[in-house]
């Protein structure tokens, strides 16, 4: 087993779990956050169209992550989801809310606003809350011998509502870039004229939260401002992609606005590992501290390698399915 | 008063797993009986198939998203509230919760979307397809879902070092020795929950007379597989009692309300135990009958609770009296499926207005046998959370205060009363609106004049123009394959 850093290979594949996850339903929740001002009742209903054969693939991703995350790194599960107990129940109420108005919306008739309010409520506060997982994460977690001694509060700072309020406007992005590829008429005309203000506070907040952060641990600092000089090309390319994306919707590009906001998310989040690495759970311990015994890595390692590809293939072909724009009247309800 | 986080926890989990599990055990039925509703439509072009089964998928989509979002929650409390168990356990939940995710809700979610909203865009074999999924990730998340349960109540396979399970045999530790007698008895359970409740509200549409070719066929279907699956659930509840003595012997004294270790054991009907006294008043009960159950002979010997000290004994009342109301409601589902029967052979069965009014009630039968089922089961190896190895007072996070579990209980309960009073409300409107609403093609739903509920003529003028506009569409759909 010398061979293979199994630790190492699992934090690869939970990263990967967590930017899916990110991209997935960061545009349904985008979807969620954008819902109270859009133009029409009628375009609220192709909004929800456009992504209720979807979302619950998406919303996996968070389930596949959480049970990912006690299965090859338990440290990190044990310690991050009791610092965090308020806001991951915060998050949780939030998208119990979110998830039953896809449902129940299309039923209600005199109580649709309700669903209305449960749906962007609900995806404002569970965004909101991962988004401030991020800040808390960056800020570290006051730990004894692998266990969290800290308060209920704790995580609640300046620095990670800031986070939150960035990661709020990030997921409301790839929800309008997601509409234009989506729909057409007025509610696509709608999301584009949002794109641009939205990208806008989208690198206002990256742009303080980076200034920002290697405040917040001088270990940060040093990592940017040591001699790893290539990893520079991280906000090169995060900036490249948000010219493109005021460029493709300059120029009413359908499918680039999406592409693009995707890979500002993932350079972003690039530059946060980088930030990080290899520290799970900061300032303490690293992923090696925190791995589970190497005969459960394993185990589901090989599981996970067989199934992966088998659950991109047919997550594409639902993706292939629905494809194309959607319309207010579509739908089985 | 200091508030006790341990108990807050217990209460919290307790209370999110009961509400989580009327869901699932619902919608695993459901998926089958879909996938096999959606494999008659397919095979026999009879659009009367494809009705019932857009109906039912329509009352899916409710239960499975409420089941899904509670869901989530269980899977974040682990580490909110049992955090020193999260990290103890991680080795083998882990990977099993892992591939619980990867092997089920990714398929159940992904061919959901086709079943709920692809009809139209996909050829009917992928439709189908699709329904198979859905229905095979249900059960293949109980498998899983069952073997972590499992290990939690008879561990093997694994040995305890350095604070935390490691295992030695994944083949022993998944397959342990209660396991096969859970999952089977789980299974049916879920079946039997699916049968009664498509039963119940079929009834109810024949006793308003409404769509009755359709219900009739839906009642039909169910009352046969329930002739099988009540039976048979009996069958296994016996063998997985058996296993249970074996395992859990504390479990089987609590549930029999059996104190003191002897032979010639009695099988009450009538107790209240009391746990500070040790010992039961009002009595009730059958001689010998609980030896010749457990041990299949008269004068064997049942441990009694009084082996083990008080503060290691489940809490008796509970167990006791949930087993009583699981098995009663099993023995009234058996003599229904049997009733069933005798009047299918009078040729009564549509016409007993009785019958039908008692299935219509019998439908929540299932849902209170499952959740006294769990509370059994559950609250049987207090105080342990994993047998013999683990107490839950071990398993609590270190950092959770009373107040923070309060909060998040309050919490719960406030969230989870109104999405259920929603859901209620909104699966009722659908059952309400009935067959007639959606009819399977939806494409044209919105152009279709609103017809009043309850008028029957309409109905009847309704299914003709169904049933003539149903096979042209079918042999087009055919011929473009």
């Amino acid at each position: 087993m010398e061979v293979f850093d199994l630790a190492l290979i699992w934090a690869f594949i939970i990263g990967f779990g967590i930017i899916m996850y990110v991209l997935m339903d960061g545009f349904d929740l985008g979807i969620g956050i954008l819902f109270p001002f859009a133009p029409a009742e009628e375009d609220r209903d192709t909004m929800m169209n456009s992504v209720a054969p979807v979302w619950d693939g998406n919303e996996t991703w968070l389930v596949l992550g959480g049970a990912g995350l006690l299965a090859a790194f338990p440290m990190v599960y044990s310690i991050i989801l009791p610092a965090m107990y308020i806001g991951v129940f915060l998050m949780l109420a939030g998208l119990i809310f979110r998830g039953v108005a896809f449902e129940f919306r299309f039923k209600a008739r005199s109580s649709r606003y309700l669903w209305n309010w449960s749906f962007a409520g609900g995806s404002t506060i569970a965004t909101f809350a991962q988004g401030a997982v991020v800040g808390a994460y960056i800020q570290g977690f006051n730990t004894v011998d692998g266990v969290y001694v800290g308060g209920a509060l704790d995580w609640l700072t300046p620095f990670t509502v800031l986070t939150g309020l960035g990661t709020l406007a990030g997921y409301a992005l790839l929800g309008s870039t997601w509409l234009i590829l989506k729909t057409e008429g007025r509610l696509q005309d709608w999301a584009y004229s949002i794109t641009t203000p939205l990208l806008i506070t989208v690198l206002v907040v990256f742009g303080i939260i980076s200034v920002w952060t290697p405040f917040v641990d001088p270990m940060v600092w040093d990592r940017w401002f040591s001699n790893l000089g290539i990893i520079w090309i991280l906000p090169a390319l995060t900036l490249l992609c948000a010219f493109q994306i005021w460029r493709s919707v300059r120029n009413r590009f359908e499918g680039m606005p999406f592409v693009a906001t995707m890979g500002l998310f993932i350079t972003t989040y690039l530059g946060l590992i980088v930030s990080r690495w290899p520290y799970v759970v900061p300032p303490n311990y690293t992923l090696w501290d925190a791995a589970s015994a190497p005969e459960a890595q394993l185990f589901l390692l090989l599981g996970l390698l067989f199934v992966i590809p088998i659950i991109l293939v047919y997550t594409a072909w639902t993706y292939w399915v629905f494809r194309g724009k959607v319309r207010a009247g579509e739908g089985y309800h | 008063m200091e508030l006790d986080p341990l108990i807050l926890s217990r209460i919290q989990f307790a209370f999110v797993v009961s509400f989580h599990a009327i869901f699932p055990v619902f919608s695993i039925g459901l998926a089958s009986f879909i996938a096999l509703l959606e494999g008659l439509g397919y095979k026999t072009k009879n659009p009367v198939w494809i009705t019932l089964s857009a109906f039912w998928t329509k009352v899916f989509a409710v239960v499975f998203g409420m089941g899904v979002v509670s869901g989530i929650v269980m899977s974040f409390q682990f580490g909110t509230n049992w955090s020193n168990f999260a990290q103890a356990s991680a080795n083998f939940l882990g990977p099993i919760l892992s591939y619980e995710v990867l092997t089920a809700f990714f398929l159940e979610a992904a061919f959901l979307g086709v079943l709920l909203f692809g009809r139209d865009r996909v050829p009917p074999g992928a439709h189908l397809f699709s329904a198979i999924m859905v229905a095979i990730g249900t059960l293949i998340s109980t498998f899983w879902i069952l073997s972590a349960n499992s290990w939690m109540q008879t561990p093997a396979g694994t040995e305890f070092r350095d604070g935390a399970f490691h295992i030695l045999s994944w083949g022993e530790a998944i397959f342990n020795p209660s396991f096969k007698f859970r999952l089977m008895h789980m299974v049916l359970a879920s079946f039997l929950t699916g049968s009664f409740v498509v039963a119940g509200v079929s009834a109810w549409y024949l006793l308003k007379g409404r769509e009755v070719e359709a219900n009739k066929k839906a009642l039909s279907m169910c009352l046969w597989l329930l002739l099988f699956i009540a039976p048979a659930q009996a069958v296994v509840g016996d063998f997985h009692g058996l296993n249970t003595l074996e395992h859990q012997p504390m479990k089987v004294a609590a549930m029999e309300g059996h104190w003191e270790t002897s032979t010639n054991v009695p099988l009450l009907l009538f107790a209240i135990p009391d746990q500070e006294n040790q010992t039961n008043h009002f009595e009730i009960g059958i001689p010998s009958l609980a030896s010749l159950i457990l041990t299949h002979d008269f004068d064997g010997e049942i441990l009694g609770l009084n082996e083990v000290p008080v503060e290691e004994q489940p809490p008796v009342a509970i167990v006791f009296w949930s087993f009583r109301i699981m098995v009663g409601l099993g023995m009234l589902m058996i003599l229904f499926a049997i009733t069933g029967l005798v009047l299918r052979k009078g040729g009564r069965l549509y016409k007993a207005r009785w019958y039908l009014q008692g299935l219509r009630a019998m439908s929540v039968a299932p849902f209170l046998a499952v959740l006294t089922g769990w509370f059994v089961t559950e609250t049987g190896r207090a105080p342990w959370l994993v047998y013999g190895m683990m107490t839950q007072a071990e398993s609590v996070t270190p950092s959770l205060t009373g107040g923070m579990a309060l909060f998040t209980l309050i919490g719960y309960i406030l969230v989870y009363a109104s999405i259920f009073t929603a859901g209620l409300y909104y699966l009722m409107r659908v059952l309400y609106v009935g067959l007639e609403g959606d009819g399977g093609h939806t494409e044209d739903e919105a152009d279709r004049p609103a017809r009043p509920l309850s008028a029957a003529h309409v109905q009847f003028e309704y299914d003709s123009e169904e049933n003539s506009a149903n096979p042209a569409k079918t042999a087009n759909e055919g011929g473009q394959q």
